[in-house]
């Protein structure tokens, strides 16, 4: 049986999705394969059963995950039976863009942010869940659940609408879009309590193990294939590591940990002095980088 | 496969959340104290931190000292003007609860953001500067809070430190305040005097303060009872969405609103008057015996009965109110005033429904609560309004629930949210009259008739053509031994509007009988083929909604206007070109075509024949003519 807290965060989370399903045409959840997508993905299940999900998962592959995340993805479709998109932006591959030589800002926007809007584009999707929580950041603290986006993607922070008490204003136009954050105020250790009670399995990297890595820039990556160039003086070296938050490798820095279970991760949640982001190198581009990222289309 | 590592189990922690929400003028110190209770209950980690310090410098008002306002003024706009524009949530936990809190802005034209935090808000933290004492803007955050159904407010005097942690001035605002708020709906008030700067009696004891022997503010926040009683209150089940997976099941899912339900229980859908028993409570988790509020279930019921999205299910001897007029506290939110009488979107639980806001009975001044006579409504003002809905709209008193006592108001054409209301009660003495359920249900009537009820509805400029395919259509389907029926405009006038002109009111009246006299027909299970200009999309929606959107077939014929003119097969352009008729349709009178209608012929492309098929056609794939 649920805490009490985590019991009324589910019911909340359903309430908006069933919401989001009997107004709009045609959502479609984006699905990352973090532990958010994770449990995003368990409560829609629940929020629909005994029917199947009435939506396809779409996940946009910047053929820079780590390896496990891929199988991961494609293992957890076959157990489920889910309707799984994979979108690539083809054009982008074609001109060479990857994390290393174009830099993860470009990257981030040609295979990320474009490849995105490409997929929404492509199958006409007109409602997409994300699985983005107010407490990430602090431009994510002001999100709305339903978060407007007219034509094009843009995201204009000036021209959201109010959202009081649970009442959704879904009416959108042609090519107008919504992104849906069923997930809103959920916190990062609520969302691994969760994930330890319901027994939702994750992807093994973020429980730590040795595994090879390297140190840049303060960063802690690790040397998850052969395209990651190593410069002379750098020779992978094994060490207990884990994962936080799962993107493209090269970009995702992980952590120093003895968690190897989901109840260390629990325990070190509760006792952890960095936040959840201090990982990600794509959110110290430049200040109030993600909000920029937002306005372009990012999720 | 994968699944998880484990080690023994953890016990689950018991917690409950509390959702708060701050409010204060410009400069009562807001932010900082909600920077301030995240940084000391240990919920700001090291590398926000270093990012606050390296901000406090470059943006910061405070100094050398670390700016805690930074931590939650996220958007650069803000920043750069060292104001909360928008509200934030934030999250800390302890072990004992955990916490949203909505940081909303002080500013007056802000009263918007205020109303959309409290909405979400069981306690308000209400900061008042030590030095200023109770002002008019304390005053007007106590108002809202308390309208949006605010029941426990903790006075935070602020800044105490800035009077000498003096007694007597706590002492006075505690007494001014408590005085002044005896007006409004509180349940609990608790005075606790702070400095969000220095964390005198935020999370921890103040030193200073030691004639001050009442709880620190983290320690009340974490122990204060807010049973919110919905549990114990009339049961509702708003359903939001039909689960039908297959012929053999048929769900309604919903969350509870209030009260509780088990399996056996006898349930009546309000709008409709029909009753039924509760078959199961069907979770993923398995089948509940019992469910409460705010619980997400499915319900299945033991009789097939029409419910759809939008409907209320409840207890018989406890039903909620069914009527399309009703008065309410409305806070108006866009920059485009209200229009009374105008036709809105209105979205009150999960029922849609065409209204208008059609008289002010007051507007409220939410410095002084005094009533005011007002013709409109301006951005972040708050009146006491009747509502006119076109369907009956099913509802409690805001007062009595929160959640199926609201609703917010949507403009049709820009789709912004430009109002938000909270019900006060029903207009109509008919409430009292719950619809009486005919026992021989309209598709009942229908399946006799091998059909599924509908209204087709042709809109056009006069000499489009309308009759003449709405004709054909009729044949058509006569032949196919279907049961129509056809009402035209030209016809209607001769007999049940004779007494109705040609000026905007009388056309509105006239579509509102025809619309009235579709739906019996419809109920009576036929086909019925309407044709009339119609030329605002207020009224064909009002009919569209009237009738339900799934047995409203709008047909929109296409013809120029020129062309009209040039066919002109009643003689009525010329007499329009002589000056004999005024208000004429497409000449000075605006036509505004449908933007999505269900059926679009270009007469200019295709036959008339073509035409009446592809009408046709659709009722075939709507499966109209299965029967």
């Amino acid at each position: 049986m649920l805490p009490k807290h985590l019991r009324r965060l589910e019911a909340e989370s359903i309430e908006i999705m069933r919401d989001v399903v009997a107004e709009f045409k045609r959502p479609v959840m984006l699905y990352s394969i973090g532990k958010d997508s994770s449990v995003m993905l368990h409560i829609a299940i629940k929020a629909f059963y005994p029917a199947k999900l009435p939506f396809p998962l779409l996940h946009v592959d910047t053929t820079w995950k780590f390896r496990e995340m891929i199988s991961f993805r494609d293992a957890t479709a076959r157990r489920l039976g889910l309707d799984l998109i994979v979108h690539v932006n083809k054009e982008g591959l074609a001109r060479g863009i990857n994390p290393i030589d174009s830099g993860s800002a470009l990257h981030t926007q040609v295979m990320k942010t474009d490849a995105l809007k490409q997929a929404l584009d492509l199958h006409g999707f007109d409602a997409a869940f994300g699985g983005a929580r107010r407490d990430e950041e602090k431009s994510r603290a002001k999100e709305r659940i339903l978060s407007f986006r007219s034509a094009g993607h843009v995201w204009d922070p000036r021209n959201q609408r109010p959202e009081l008490w649970s009442l959704f204003n879904t009416r959108i136009r042609q090519g107008e879009t919504m992104r849906v954050f069923a997930m809103s105020n959920w916190t990062e250790l609520e969302v691994w309590e969760y994930i330890m009670i319901e027994k939702i399995p994750v992807v093994p990297l973020y429980f730590a193990k040795q595994r090879p890595i390297v140190r840049r820039n303060g960063a802690t990556i690790m040397v998850d294939d052969q395209r990651l160039p190593l410069n002379r003086d750098e020779t992978p070296e094994m060490r207990m590591i884990r994962f936080r938050t799962l993107g493209c490798y090269p970009l995702s820095g992980a952590i120093e940990s003895d968690a190897t279970t989901i109840e260390d991760i629990v325990a070190e949640m509760q006792t952890t002095t960095v936040s959840e982001r201090q990982g990600r190198l794509i959110d110290t581009d430049e200040a109030a980088s993600m909000e920029k990222k937002k306005r372009e289309g990012y999720f | 496969m994968f699944t998880n590592p484990t080690t023994e189990p953890v016990p689950a922690r018991t917690k409950d959340q509390l959702r708060f929400i701050t409010c204060g003028s410009v400069d009562d110190g807001k932010s900082t104290l909600i920077g301030r209770l995240l940084h000391d209950s240990k919920m700001i980690y090291h590398d926000q931190l270093t990012a606050l310090e390296r901000d406090s410098v470059k943006h910061g008002s405070t100094g050398n000292d670390i700016d805690f306002a930074l931590l939650v003024d996220g958007l650069e706009a803000e920043r750069e003007q060292g104001i909360t524009i928008d509200v934030a949530y934030r999250f800390f936990t302890t072990p004992r609860r955990s916490f949203m809190v909505a940081d909303t802005p002080g500013h007056e034209q802000y009263t918007r953001n205020m109303a959309t935090g409290a909405s979400h808000a069981q306690l308000a933290i209400i900061l008042i500067d030590a030095r200023k004492g109770v002002m008019v803007q304390t005053r007007r955050h106590s108002f809202i809070c308390s309208l949006l159904g605010i029941r426990h407010v903790v006075l935070a005097v602020n800044k105490i430190d800035l009077v000498a942690y003096n007694k007597e001035c706590f002492d006075r605002i505690a007494r001014d305040y408590l005085a002044f708020a005896a007006g409004l709906s509180f349940t609990s008030i608790v005075p606790i005097p702070i400095s969000a700067r220095y964390g005198d009696n935020v999370v921890d004891r103040s030193a200073h303060a030691n004639w001050y022997h009442g709880p620190c503010l983290l320690e009340h926040l974490e122990s204060i009872d807010i049973q919110s009683g919905t549990a114990s209150q009339a049961f509702r089940f708003p359903v939001q969405w039909v689960n039908r997976p297959n012929p053999d099941f048929r769900g309604y899912a919903g969350s509870i609103a209030s009260g509780r339900i088990s399996t056996g229980d006898e349930i009546v859908v309000a709008a409709s008057g029909r009753t039924t028993r509760v078959k199961r409570i069907v979770t993923h988790d398995g089948d509940l015996v019992a469910a409460e509020a705010e619980d997400a279930v499915t319900i299945t019921l033991e009789d097939e009965i029409d419910i759809s999205r939008g409907d209320i299910l409840s207890r018989p001897d406890d039903r909620p109110k069914v009527a399309d007029q009703l008065a309410a506290y409305v806070i108006w939110m866009d920059r485009e005033p209200l229009a009374p009488g105008r036709n809105y979107v209105l979205r009150i639980g999960s029922q849609t429904i065409s209204g208008s806001i059609t008289a002010i009975r007051h507007r409220i001044d939410v410095n002084t609560c005094e009533h005011l006579a007002a013709g409109t409504l301006s951005l972040n003002e708050i009146a006491f309004c009747d509502v006119v809905t076109a369907t009956p709209a099913v509802f409690d008193p805001y007062d009595l629930n929160r959640k199926t006592g609201s609703f917010i108001v949507i403009d049709r054409y820009t789709n912004r949210t430009v109002g938000a209301g909270m019900i006060a009660f029903p207009l109509r003495r008919a409430t009292n009259i719950a619809r009486q359920a005919l026992s021989v249900h309209r598709m009942e009537r229908a399946a006799l008739k091998n059909q599924k009820p509908c209204v087709i509805w042709f809109t056009g400029l006069s000499g489009a053509g309308k009759s003449t395919i709405a004709n054909l259509v009729d044949q058509k389907l006569f032949a196919m031994s279907r049961h129509t029926m056809l009402l035209d405009g030209d016809n209607l006038r001769h007999g049940l509007n004779a007494d109705l002109g040609f000026s905007e009111t009388d056309r509105v009246e006239n579509i509102r009988r025809v619309g009235e006299v579709a739906k019996l027909m419809a109920d009576s299970g036929l086909i019925v083929i309407c044709s009339f200009i119609s030329p605002t999309r207020a009224e064909r929606d009002r009919v569209r909604s009237l009738v339900g959107k799934e047995e409203f077939i709008e047909v929109f014929v296409d013809t120029p206007l020129e062309e009209c003119a040039r066919r002109d097969p009643k003689g009525l352009y010329s007499k329009v070109k002589s000056g004999k008729i005024k208000n004429f349709t497409g000449i000075d009178s605006c036509y505004e075509a449908p933007a999505t209608p269900e059926v679009h012929l270009r007469t200019m492309e295709q036959t008339l024949e073509h035409s009446a098929e592809a009408v046709v056609d659709i009722l075939m794939a709507r499966s109209i003519l299965d029967g």
